[in-house]
């Protein structure tokens, strides 16, 4: 999976002359200090308000009216965003619906993508008795219930508390690694852009720009181990060098 | 898959707190039957108190009709005041029906673009702010017979809360929901029917609670304003008749009438919305902190 983006919003200037390839399986963090645009980025791949100059470009044949591959993406918002007058399955069910596939035809499909964020016995509960990982699990599976190539994902646990953070951090890992998925990442968190992916872009500001391009090759199982472990804290010191670095270029364009 | 097995026991294991059912403890069961006990009692007290009244002062019955006079009155003239009661009631759930399906079916117009709103919006708030005791009589003289100038009296009055509601619901649909439909490539019918609609419930129950109580109100003012008469006419005609012939006690029982009406019409409008809303609305939930 290969595209390429140079893209401007009109009146402030949120991204200038942005390009990135990303290989098909990639784990790619986007990386940046707020402001930087990396949200911007990550909504135009999904579709959501044009580029207002370049161009994304798809491998797939299939691409639809919006310029999007067919059912070939999925997002996972900041929020949960959950629709409340629908039970967890309802919600699962949206993408699905919406393409018109039959509750009956859709049910196998969503059985197993609950099963595989750990949701299978709260089918038909309703979002408010769900905790707040609890309904971004949720997010997650109905991103993955249409099975798409590509998982876009916005800042999805920054509102989360520390210990269900790394929880949904190692559960994100593990879909991963088990659906061969590729998966954009933005955040603002240089470790959970360290223990996720395997490459790390960092933005910088004013104008927002790929600032520095890291891959991360690690032959380590990341674990509760990696997480303490030499090669982790060296990886962090990179990634948290490039940050500071993007960040004062950032300041100084001011 | 062993790996989402034992992930799901623990995610099972950490979302217990919203399986924990918390038992009804006998002080709250005692506080359920106090919270009916309690409102009936201080209304029997106060019809009891009237009744003393009449009884003490002896007030006479061309003044001020005494409890036992009016429920005697509910029986003798029932069959004056049956007809009537039911012209009124026609009027009001007629009234009420067209407005909430013009209500509703023009607020889905309305946000379709913003030129159809500023186009029509201006008609709805001039019916809205115009009184409508003011055009009554214009009414009866436009329309073919009083019934249908009554009915679209109470329809103009309680058309408008109910279409404003439904306005604001249809316009405050979760932005990041809205992106959601946007990405899985939804018609805009799909994102009326799966997302706008579902999500404005709460606002249609307040506009169907408003609505219900003011088109019985604007039944009645109407009636008043139209003066209908003869065997069409409802209940706010008997007020005004009982009243020309001192005939208080037949006036007490057509407001007596009057008012369960009202109550019935806020009880089965509040049902409704617990019925819609229960399950998932912050404002139909029951607080336990």
């Amino acid at each position: 999976m290969r595209h390429v983006g140079k893209l401007f919003s009109n009146g402030t200037l949120a991204l200038k002359d942005m390009s990135l390839d990303v290989q098909r399986g990639e784990f790619l963090s986007l990386l940046g200090p707020s402001g930087c645009g990396k949200s911007t980025a990550l909504r135009i791949i999904a579709g959501l308000g044009a580029p207002s100059s370049g161009t994304i470009d798809w491998p797939s044949s299939k691409i639809s009216k919006k310029g999007l591959p067919e059912g070939d993406v999925g997002f996972v918002f900041q929020e949960p965003t959950l629709m409340p007058w629908q039970t967890v399955w309802g919600n699962v069910y949206l993408p699905l619906r919406l393409r018109g596939v039959s509750k009956a035809d859709a049910h196998p499909a969503i059985m197993e993508v609950l099963a595989s964020v750990g949701l299978a016995d709260f089918t038909k509960s309703y979002p408010r008795e769900l905790s707040g990982g609890m309904k971004m699990r949720v997010s997650i599976a109905r991103a993955l219930v249409t099975k798409p190539k590509l998982l876009l994902m916005d800042e999805p646990f920054a509102a989360l508390d520390e210990i269900t953070r790394q929880k949904l951090n190692d559960d994100v890992l593990r879909l991963w690694r088990e659906t061969g998925i590729t998966v954009i990442f933005v955040t603002h968190s240089v470790f959970e852009s360290a223990f996720l992916s395997n490459r790390i872009v960092v933005m910088r500001a004013r104008p927002g720009q790929v600032y520095a391009d890291l891959p991360l090759e690690t032959s380590a199982v990341r674990d509760e181990h990696y997480r303490t472990s030499e090669e982790y804290r060296a990886t962090t010191d990179t990634v948290s060098r490039a940050l500071q670095e993007a960040i004062m270029r950032g300041a100084q364009a001011r | 898959m062993s790996d989402a097995v034992s992930f799901d026991k623990a995610s099972t294991e950490a979302g217990t707190d919203s399986q924990v059912v918390i038992p009804v403890s006998r002080s709250s069961v005692g506080e359920r039957v106090l919270s009916i006990v309690v409102p009936v009692f201080m209304v029997l007290l106060a019809i009891a108190a009237w009744q003393a009244h009449i009884m003490i002062n002896q007030v006479p019955r061309y003044i001020m009709p005494a409890p036992l006079d009016v429920v005697n009155a509910l029986f003798t003239d029932w069959g004056t005041l049956a007809p009537s009661l039911l012209v009124t009631l026609r009027i009001t759930m007629m009234a009420l029906g067209i407005a909430l399906i013009g209500g509703v079916g023009l607020a889905i117009i309305l946000v379709q673009s913003r030129w159809i709103e500023l186009a029509l919006f201006p008609f709805a708030v001039i019916l809205q702010v115009t009184p409508m005791i003011a055009i009554a009589p214009l009414l009866i003289i436009y329309m073919p017979d009083t019934q249908s100038a009554l009915l679209t009296c109470a329809f103009v009055v309680a058309f408008f809360p109910i279409l404003s509601n439904m306005v604001a619901g249809l316009k405050s649909v979760d932005h990041n929901l809205l992106n959601l439909f946007e990405l899985y490539g939804a018609s805009r019918w799909q994102t009326l029917i799966h997302l706008k609609l579902p999500s404005s419930l709460p606002y249609f129950a307040a506009g169907l609670r408003i609505g219900g109580g003011l088109s019985l109100i604007a039944a009645v003012v109407a009636e008043f304003a139209a003066g209908s008469a003869g065997k069409g006419s409802g209940l706010a005609f008997r007020l005004l008749e009982s009243g020309y012939r001192l005939n208080y006690p037949r006036l007490y029982a057509a407001l007596v009438l009057l008012m369960v009406t009202g109550v019935a019409i806020f009880t089965l409008t509040s049902l409704i919305s617990w019925a819609m809303l229960h399950r998932w609305h912050e404002s139909a939930l029951k607080r336990e902190n």
